[in-house]
């Protein structure tokens, strides 16, 4: 086990590289902390599985270094770098047994067979595949070929780094929560570096102590899951965590009041000579919708999603959505917001700026 | 609703009966019948019984030539199916020298087989080929004409070479359908080279594998025209395999009867192994998936 630096690092699929554009994975500096429990979060394609295949070595980084510890790994082949990884659809080896397939690690780097013996147990009670592991494995369905795949993954104890890319897609909902409670008592409990790529926030929420997220070949934030939903720091983290995302409405900025088309609306603190594309964001939930005060939006539908209800509506020619408690009765004459000041991001170029307290 | 019943519709299938009476089935009969029959001449034939199967199943010379001919499909599966595979892994997954490996590897499946033969037979010859000339100018006593040995490496030799490209296609085929995940997961799990080819590639080519060992192993137990255009069955009869002993038989001595009874078991034998080999493959498959 070692914590794992990434220094200068960036990948490009073009064999010469002109342009920013022509990079999958852009200038890159990041250390992945020892024992820590990542969520690599990101839309498709923005580069997540290319990070994780140079980590694993099944890439090599047309520019920078991949350490391990101290030593630098970056033409190390894949086995020498001793690390798992899960890959999004199954794969397991098909004329082998569950067992087999389990053994197969353990098996390719010597281990005795007794040792073999009691950690196929222990995984395949995990996976709770305990009562199949005799059976061929090219028969078994593609949720069971998924858990082998994953039980692999876990078997040798000594590995560097676990790296999931998005390892739960094929698997069904019910099997997906269990397994994702069992992947996160396993790190309790041997405290392997984990790094899980996935673009569903929920799963990213709930596996990890730091969520990484990434926006087109870029590292746009790494935080907890409260940071992220706080202070996002780029405008793409607002829109990518929540369910509905931030509000990004574009407004002029005059130390800590903004104007959105003449209206004034107060900040929580104050910015100087923001330039470029300057935006306010602010969560759904910290809006909140009133028939007295506030500034006037046009409703354009009520949606129940059960614990609360979204308000999708109209704010000076925005989009706007609110979020309301599932009690609230929403009449027809509630027809103006209020923000709260203290929950007001301003970003300028989609980055946060940060500000001064007023 | 009720059924009408046309017993007319049964003579839309009369072109087909007749095709396949005057392809396949007349001509087989007319074998069967000959196989139990003699005759001296003058089309009068009489009943000779079982007589000329016993002759077949007793005659040396047939058994001889089967003799010659297991050992022939034997070393040619055992040098055309490993080589095949060898070839197919180390041909380029993609790019222009995949397509131009795959246009050279083709190219001895498409001659016809009595021009192979020609190719081969010119090639060796101590005088004028530029294999047997090369041989001997280079002090290799190399004469397909009067040496056994000579001639059954020859003949080996250009089977290898015109059909080694049906395996090694077919194996082509069957690497590239692993995905790329199954190699990478190979390396995650830290696999050595034999391991990747015994548990991802192996497997994967199994299916197609069988189909090239049934149409090598067919193929090659009816072996007829390239032997015959170069050793012509010789020296002596040492390169007579089956299908040219039949023929010698039939055509050059017009032994009809024999003959028939011959081709016969021939057919049969031919139609065992081709369904022993169907049942392995099937079975195989139902276990594997259980």
């Amino acid at each position: 086990m070692a914590q794992i630096t990434l220094d200068n690092l960036a990948h490009s699929y073009v064999a010469n590289p002109t342009s920013e554009e022509d990079y999958a994975l852009k200038q890159l500096d990041h250390v992945w902390e020892d024992g820590q429990a990542y969520a690599l979060l990101g839309a498709s394609g923005c580069g997540k599985s290319t990070l994780l295949n140079i980590i694993s070595g099944l890439l090599i980084p047309s520019r920078g270094r991949v350490l391990f510890g101290e030593q630098d790994v970056t033409n190390a082949p894949t086995a020498e770098r001793n690390i798992a990884q899960v890959f999004q659809f199954p794969v397991v080896y098909d004329t082998m047994t569950v067992r087999e397939n389990l053994a197969f690690p353990l098996k390719n780097r010597g281990a005795d067979a007794a040792y073999i013996e009691r950690r196929v147990q222990e995984i395949a009670r995990m996976i709770d595949m305990e009562d199949q592991l005799r059976r061929k494995a090219r028969g078994l369905t593609a949720d069971a070929k998924q858990k082998i795949s994953l039980g692999r993954g876990m078997v040798r104890e000594d590995v560097n780094a676990i790296l999931f890319d998005e390892p739960l897609t094929v698997i069904d909902p019910h099997m997906k929560w269990e397994l994702r409670t069992q992947l996160k008592s396993l790190h309790r409990q041997f405290g392997h570096t984990m790094i899980y790529v996935t673009h569903d926030q929920t799963e990213a929420l709930t596996f990890a102590d730091k969520v990484v997220v990434m926006h087109d070949g870029r590292v746009v934030q790494m935080g907890t899951p409260e940071e992220l939903f706080e202070t996002p720091e780029h405008t793409f983290v607002g829109y990518f965590i929540g369910s509905p995302g931030m509000n990004l409405i574009p407004a002029k900025i005059d130390d800590n009041q903004a104007y959105v088309n003449g209206s004034k609306i107060e900040l929580g603190r104050g910015y100087a000579n923001l330039s470029g594309k300057v935006e306010i964001g602010v969560r759904p939930e910290y809006l909140k919708l009133s028939s007295k005060t506030g500034l006037p939006v046009n409703i354009r539908r009520v949606e129940d999603v059960g614990r609360h209800k979204i308000i999708r509506a109209d704010f000076f020619g925005s989009d706007i959505n609110i979020i309301a408690p599932e009690g609230e009765a929403i009449s027809d004459n509630m027809n103006k917001i209020t923000f709260d000041p203290a929950k007001i991001n301003v970003y300028a170029n989609d980055w946060r700026v940060k500000g001064e307290a007023a | 609703m009720e059924k009408t019943t046309n017993q007319k519709a049964w003579f839309l299938v009369l072109p087909v009966l007749v095709l396949v009476a005057f392809s396949a089935v007349i001509p087989l009969m007319t074998v069967v019948n000959y196989a139990f029959q003699d005759t001296f001449g003058n089309n009068q034939f009489f009943w000779a019984g079982l007589e000329w199967f016993e002759d077949t199943l007793a005659s040396d010379r047939l058994h001889s030539a089967l003799g010659r001919q297991i050992v022939f499909s034997a070393i040619i599966l055992a040098i055309e199916v490993p080589l095949g595979i060898f070839v197919a892994l180390n041909m380029p997954k993609k790019g222009f020298w995949a397509s131009f490996c795959l246009v050279v590897m083709a190219l001895p499946l498409l001659i016809p087989f009595n021009v192979v033969g020609t190719i081969w037979q010119i090639f060796g010859r101590v005088d004028i080929g530029l294999l047997g000339h090369t041989l001997e100018a280079i002090g290799i006593n190399y004469n397909y004409t009067n040496n056994s040995l000579d001639a059954w490496i020859t003949v080996v030799i250009m089977d290898v070479w015109h059909w080694t490209s049906l395996v090694a296609l077919l194996s082509y085929a069957g690497l590239q359908s692993i995905p790329d995940a199954y190699y990478q997961a190979a390396k995650i799990d830290q696999a050595t080279r034999w391991s990747v080819f015994r548990y991802i590639e192996l497997p994967k080519m199994q299916g197609v594998l069988l189909i090239a060992i049934l149409l090598r192993f067919m193929d090659s137990f009816m072996i007829y025209t390239e032997p015959f255009v170069v050793t012509g069955g010789g020296p002596g009869n040492s390169t007579t395999f089956l299908s040219i002993d039949l023929v010698k038989m039939a055509i050059g001595q017009f032994d009809l009867g024999p003959a028939a009874a011959f081709s016969l078991m021939y057919f049969l034998v031919i139609l065992l192994i081709s369904y022993v080999f169907y049942t392995v493959m099937t079975t195989m498959d139902k276990r594997e998936s259980v």
